[in-house]
């Protein structure tokens, strides 16, 4: 089923939608990276968040600012900046998430002039009280960043407002990622990627009503009938992200649930509406599906893992990482270990670029799936 | 005659630091301290990270070992190959840190030269050198099954806020009342008044040392520096690091006096930039001393210093977090940019080697940049040289021998 304009449109060329999304509404684009990021505190300055990942093109530029041994979306995203494949960017935004990402914050903030650049130094042990009391000053001080940076008074209203927002962009996601689940059929593998990328540079409100009229189209679940495909969870963090769930299925399986900061980690966990506005932004991330690059306790990633596996019924797991991607690589031992204890396969799929990785991975998953 | 029967080169016997001797000897006093069984030993052990603040764990009378002085260890007597294959055959992707490979690798199999380390009962990690110590902290935690501390240090990109202070000293806090639980006694104010003290002082005396290479010639080299620096990360809040390092500082001031420097000819001054190659220390050091180029200074050894202007004496605890926070490897590419250009002049450089580590990503990246910058607000040559600390599979010694050479060339 194609999907509709928006969606395809700001899915398929992401930096084409924010350009023309700047022109008819004179708003700023504030480009961030990683699923930490409070989106919300962006759109309450009335400004458009703007998921960055690599485009893919040939890296030249970057390489005179990073190493070889960096990963493809740290490289890529800097070659797009200093290529000025970027250049409707207001300013960007940059969690404290891993090593990579700290450095090209350094990297970005002396080699672009895009004007805003903020740091959101978050803690990262997310389970003690004064973590959960610094990470609200570092929503507090990026609230600040962003009206000095952005010349914008960011009100209450605005922020509940913009909360309610994205919960709802959250909340159609996880529903309408359940509906293809159980009947995967109803939305292909390629359309699912593109709504994904789509949320995450679309306006939030224009994205949930696209969402929601796309929920609505979706042919009625057939309860008697039961999906095809080996049931698989995918979990890793390709920040770029190439079209895994189509090369999936087409090796036979069906992903029934992800492990990505660009999938499920994206929309799990809503944001307590009637909280006050930071506290509650601050709640979320410290409790929401935690990131390798954060801590909340040592078994945590392992737990949510076997959960999932157990709820969701899948019988395989497929581990996908970014090369030189550090917090992903120091957990895959110990993730792996407790599946199979459990008696689960596993596989390990390490991509050097997430895009163009598509058929070297097709014949490797179809060997895993007839072993499941 | 040397012990081995090897005719000695008077000249280089003359320039050889006599102090070498005397660090070997504590060193071997504390490792064997430390590898004694519990039962004789009395005193817990905790592993923590290099830049992880250790004087809570004196005062507790707990025995603070360093995986990553192991790790350099390792290096050194070239073992680290066989470890970090042993970590990759466990699933360690061979892009992780060459420290953290051989450190997981030698838990297991009691690997290294001094057949592993004791098992810890508890862990420190300080993430003000990196977001790897995390990870590398939480699998060691899984597998001996211990308590882990961490010491969450934000990074000052470009500035340090109070939001920063306030939760850095709230861990202060935390950090001491763990150690009581761990350890099952009250933390003692009036000792860590003395260690504290032992600290700032054997610190101060290490950045004396270092400063005595401002002198032409410089009594040592930064290889020298790489290894009498075991002793400030290992032993830093004791009496025996200040004694050793008043016993060292005498012998480079005498040095200093009599004209004795550590090179024959000293034609240029270097400085070099991340953590040393330590399976090629010798090699390079040679190297550069062959072609009269003498490494005066380097960012490593002083990032155990940086703390002295901002310290209170009279509130450690007070200050503790704010200091380790704000080392030099936990802030912004420019300010570390600043922080070479500042040792260039005051050690009067001829040029930089930077060392591009693959094993850490917070030390290398924006090496490209900083050297840009040297190259552009001082006018002098540098030198790229890219390798990793411990894995010697990622070192190509003829195109680093040319290099180094044609770099020299450039120096005039
Ligand atoms: S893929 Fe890994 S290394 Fe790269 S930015 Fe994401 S977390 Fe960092
Ligand atoms: S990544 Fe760098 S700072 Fe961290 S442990 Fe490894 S060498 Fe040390």
């Amino acid at each position: 089923m194609p999907l509709s304009e928006p969606l395809h449109q700001a899915g398929e060329h992401p930096r084409d939608y924010a350009r023309l999304w700047k022109e008819r509404s004179g708003g700023k684009v504030v480009g961030y990276f990683c699923s930490y990021t409070p989106q919300e505190l962006i759109s309450a300055a009335r400004a458009l968040p703007f998921r960055i990942w690599s485009s893919g093109a040939d890296i030249s530029r970057a390489d005179s600012h990073l190493q070889a041994y960096s990963c493809s979306l740290v490289r890529g995203a800097l070659e797009d900046a200093l290529a000025g494949r970027l250049d409707f960017l207001d300013g960007a935004a940059f969690p404290h998430t891993c090593d990579s990402i700290m450095r090209l914050s350094d990297i970005w903030r002396m080699n672009t002039h895009f004007g805003f650049h903020a740091d959101l130094v978050m803690p990262v042990k997310l389970n003690t009280d004064s973590a959960a009391e610094y990470m609200t000053a570092v929503l507090h001080r990026f609230r600040s960043d962003l009206e000095k940076g952005l010349g914008v008074n960011i009100t209450d209203q605005r922020l509940h407002e913009a909360i309610q927002d994205w919960n709802r962009v959250r909340r159609l996601l996880g529903s309408l990622y359940a509906r293809r689940a159980g009947d995967p059929s109803s939305l292909g593998a390629a359309e699912l990627h593109q709504v994904f990328r789509a949320a995450m540079v679309m306006e939030p409100r224009a994205s949930a009503r696209a969402l929601e009229a796309l929920i609505h189209s979706l042919p009625a679940a057939k309860p008697d009938r039961r999906p095809a495909g080996v049931p698989i969870i995918l979990s890793g963090g390709l920040c770029g992200m190439p079209d895994i769930h189509q090369v999936v299925e087409a090796a036979g399986g069906r992903v029934v649930w992800d492990d990505f900061c660009t999938g499920a980690r994206y929309f799990e966990g809503l944001v307590d509406e009637s909280e006050e506005p930071v506290a509650a932004l601050a709640r979320r991330l410290l409790t929401r599906v935690v990131c390798p690059a954060k801590h909340t306790g040592i078994h945590s990633r392992g737990h949510y893992l076997l959960d999932k596996v157990r709820q969701q019924g899948a019988r395989g797991v497929v581990f996908l990482y970014l090369k030189f991607c550090d917090p992903h690589a120091f957990d895959h031992p110990y993730l792996k270990a407790m599946l199979d204890e459990e008696g689960i396969p596993s596989m390990l799929i390490e991509v050097e670029d997430a895009t163009g990785a598509e058929g070297q991975l097709r014949t490797r998953l179809e060997a895993f799936m007839e072993m499941v | 005659m040397g012990e081995d029967g090897r005719v000695l080169d008077p000249d280089r016997e003359k320039r050889k630091i006599k102090a070498d001797k005397r660090m070997r000897e504590i060193m071997a006093e504390y490792y064997i301290e430390a590898k004694t069984p519990r039962e004789q030993r009395g005193k817990p052990i905790a592993w923590i990270t290099s830049g992880g603040p250790v004087e809570p764990l004196h005062v507790m009378d707990v025995i603070p070992v360093y995986p990553e002085n192991y790790g350099a260890m390792i290096g050194a007597s070239k073992m680290g190959v066989g470890l970090c294959e042993t970590a990759e055959e466990m699933g360690y992707s061979r892009d992780l840190c060459s420290y953290a490979r051989a450190d997981i690798a030698s838990a297991t199999v009691n690997g290294g030269p001094i057949g592993g380390l004791p098992e810890p009962d508890m862990l420190i990690c300080c993430n003000n050198i990196c977001g790897t110590v995390l990870k590398w902290y939480e699998v060691q935690a899984r597998y001996f099954n211990v308590p882990l501390f961490i010491f969450d240090t934000p990074i000052t990109h470009t500035r340090f806020d109070d939001d920063m202070r306030r939760y850095v000293k709230r861990q202060s806090k935390e950090y001491i009342a763990f150690l009581e639980r761990v350890c099952g006694k009250p933390f003692d104010q009036d000792r860590m008044k003395v260690v504290g003290e032992l600290s700032l002082e054997g610190q101060a005396l290490w950045q004396e040392i270092l400063e005595t290479t401002m002198h032409k010639p410089a009594p040592m080299t930064c290889f020298d520096a790489f290894f009498h620096l075991a002793m400030i990360v290992t032993l830093r809040g004791t009496q025996t690091a200040v004694d050793y390092y008043k016993m060292l500082l005498a012998e480079m001031r005498e040095r200093v006096a009599q004209g004795i420097g550590m090179l024959a000819e000293e034609k240029y001054r270097l400085v070099w930039d991340n953590i040393p190659i330590w399976y090629r220390m010798r090699w390079l050091s040679e190297k550069f001393m062959a072609r009269s180029a003498c490494l005066v200074a380097d960012t490593y050894t002083s990032g155990w210093t940086g703390w002295l202007p901002g310290a209170d004496r009279n509130d450690f605890l007070g200050f503790m977090g704010e200091s380790y926070a704000r080392i030099f490897l936990n802030s912004g590419t420019d300010l570390m940019a600043e922080n070479i250009l500042r040792m260039v002049e005051k050690y009067h450089a001829d040029g930089v080697v930077f060392h591009s580590n693959r094993s850490c990503k917070p030390y290398s990246l924006g090496q490209y940049d900083i050297q840009r910058i040297v190259q552009e607000k001082m006018g002098i040559p540098t030198l790229m040289i890219e390798a990793d600390m411990v894995d010697e599979r990622s070192f190509a010694e003829s195109q680093i021998d040319t290099r180094i050479d044609a770099f020299i060339e450039m120096l005039g």
